[in-house]
């Protein structure tokens, strides 16, 4: 294959650049130590990381986010374990159309999904209560947990599972002992995809959220619509880094282009 | 084996898609329904929703030129948005193709990672490099030479634009890498070995080849970005809306709900006729390279 050329390069170089650029202002005027929006100039500052602290909604905002992502991504996947192995292993009728309603959350604009789930929680008497949020979050990390599980059960050697049958294995204790720690890797890639996604989701939760249980996302948003300061860039960093983390951990364990990719999407 | 084990065989599937399915019936198909109908629902000021059957809703959005100039901004930013990210992303794909290995997986990081980045700190930063007339993007393009007077970003469509083309990017990245992995370098060395240059070879042998992908990719970005919440909310403020802050106002701020389901709905509709439909006409233009 030929290598890139010099304007190719040069190319790569601003695309990068743009790319990383909004992220990385972000964190730098985050280290701002003057009291309005400006780079670092002066040196560096953790005042804005510090005051934080003072603003108590942002970190009430934070543990709603943390607790509902890991929530919501741990209830999608008892609900996706099952689903993936029936549709890896079964040909069955209907099998596509199941598969297809399974991964529809991507399909459905999340304004769309917000706007129902509002008016469904609201007639069920939910409405604004942490409850509806794991509900409405389940569904829409529902086809990340689903895929990873559906890439990891497609790709499983099921002789081990036979050996364990005629050895007489059967029931839960095959799942627990045979099946399960064979597509753990796949599990605990899909529950942490699904975490960033309830993590990061503004749009569907902006309808549901009622102050209390605000996430993280959303405070940052109302925050924003009112005024623009070095604290919420110092907030947004904190997010970023932590995304970062799972990322980096995501790559390591699994392969960020694997995961962003889906194969396996419906198993075929 | 025995009729019982088939009979259990054939039973296993549903049993063990059966709770998600019911989750997936009650809280996504019902409320869904749920919403359609409602947009059919009266409302007033002092009354609130009336659970009566009527098009009011639909009428006002077919008959208000506040929604048509509302829905064609939507889809123009969503349209200029899938071209930016074609016309940088194809290109920025398959320079990554060509680099070596260790390279390969430290921009694919790069520029794939801002993809699980919140959007909303994303947009943070467009909002800080466009600020005002004399923010960072407009010193850097005047300075570079390019454009005399500042151009305004903020609050203008201009400015969503390259925001959502900046959100975006990394999905048309992937759906092009995806495409440039099924093709075999053979055949560029093959025609490299026949005498055609460099310019040939991208015009006859890697654009056909690499056109699914680049499609597949336009279909998601499009869809993404005619329904964007965030970026338009932040970038676009609160004179300039698109379907989904139209949305969100109606619900939040107006409290007319059946309006703002109507335009829910009706964005709902227009995306997956207009995926369903341009998925069917790339498979059937595409059949050879989908196979």
């Amino acid at each position: 294959m030929r290598r890139n050329g010099p304007l190719a390069l040069i190319f790569h170089t601003i695309f990068v650049i743009v790319m990383v650029a909004p992220i990385l202002v972000v964190c730098l005027v985050a280290f701002t130590p003057e009291g309005f929006l400006s780079l670092p100039t002066n040196g560096f500052s953790l005042r804005w990381f510090r005051a934080i602290a003072n603003y108590p909604e942002f970190i009430h905002a934070f543990w709603v986010s943390l607790g509902l992502g890991a929530l919501s991504s741990f209830v999608a996947l008892l609900f996706a374990v099952p689903a993936a192995l029936a549709i890896a292993r079964y040909r069955f009728r209907g099998r596509d159309a199941l598969a297809a309603l399974f991964l529809s959350p991507l399909m459905i604009p999340h304004v769309v999904l917000g706007i129902a789930f509002l008016r469904f929680f609201t007639s069920a008497g939910l409405s604004g209560s942490f409850a509806a949020l794991i509900i409405a979050h389940v569904i829409i990390v529902f086809p990340f947990a689903l895929r990873l599980t559906l890439a990891a059960a497609t790709g499983m050697d099921l002789s081990v599972e036979m050996a364990a049958v005629s050895l007489g294995a059967g029931g839960w204790t095959l799942f627990r002992r045979v099946t399960l720690p064979l597509i753990l890797p796949g599990v605990i890639s899909g529950w942490a995809l699904a975490f960033i996604q309830s993590f990061d989701d503004l749009t569907m939760t902006v309808f549901l959220a009622a102050p209390g249980t605000e996430t993280l996302p959303v405070r940052m948003f109302l925050y924003i619509q009112d005024n623009i300061d070095p604290l919420v860039t110092s907030v947004s960093a904190c997010v970023i880094a932590i995304t970062m983390t799972a990322l980096i951990l995501l790559d390591r364990f699994y392969g960020l282009d694997r995961v962003l990719a889906g194969k396996g999407d419906t198993g075929r | 084996m025995s009729a019982a084990a088939e009979e259990r065989n054939a039973r296993a599937p549903w049993a063990l898609t059966a709770p998600a399915l019911m989750l997936f019936v009650g809280v996504l198909l019902i409320p869904l329904a749920m919403t359609v109908m409602l947009s059919f629902h009266d409302w007033g000021q002092y009354k609130g929703i009336e659970p009566v059957f009527i098009l009011k809703n639909w009428r006002e959005i077919a008959t208000d030129p506040y929604y048509a100039e509302m829905f064609w901004r939507t889809f123009r930013v969503a349209i200029l948005t899938t071209v930016l990210t074609a016309v940088l992303g194809a290109p920025e794909a398959y320079i990554l193709n060509r680099m070596s290995g260790r390279w390969k997986s430290i921009f694919l990081l790069v520029i794939l990672g801002p993809l699980l980045i919140s959007v909303v700190a994303r947009t943070l930063g467009w909002a800080l490099l466009f600020g005002g007339n004399n923010g960072l993007v407009n010193k850097l393009l005047m300075s570079a030479g390019l454009i005399r007077s500042p151009i305004p970003f903020m609050f203008t469509e201009t400015g969503m634009v390259v925001a959502l083309a900046h959100v975006m990017m990394p999905f048309m990245v992937l759906s092009v890498w995806a495409a440039l992995q099924r093709l075999d370098p053979q055949i560029e060395n093959a025609a490299l070995s026949l005498g055609a240059g460099p310019i040939t070879i991208i015009r006859r042998i890697i654009m056909p080849q690499i056109m699914p992908g680049v499609l597949s990719g336009a279909i998601i970005v499009f869809s993404l970005s005619a329904s964007a919440f965030a970026t338009p909310a932040i970038i676009g403020g609160r004179r300039l809306k698109v379907a989904a802050t139209l949305a969100y106002d109606e619900f939040l701020n107006t409290l007319n709900w059946p309006l703002g389901a109507a335009v829910a709905t009706l964005l709902l509709v227009a995306l997956v006729l207009i995926v369903v439909g341009s998925n069917a006409l790339i498979e059937r233009r595409y059949a050879e390279v989908f196979r």
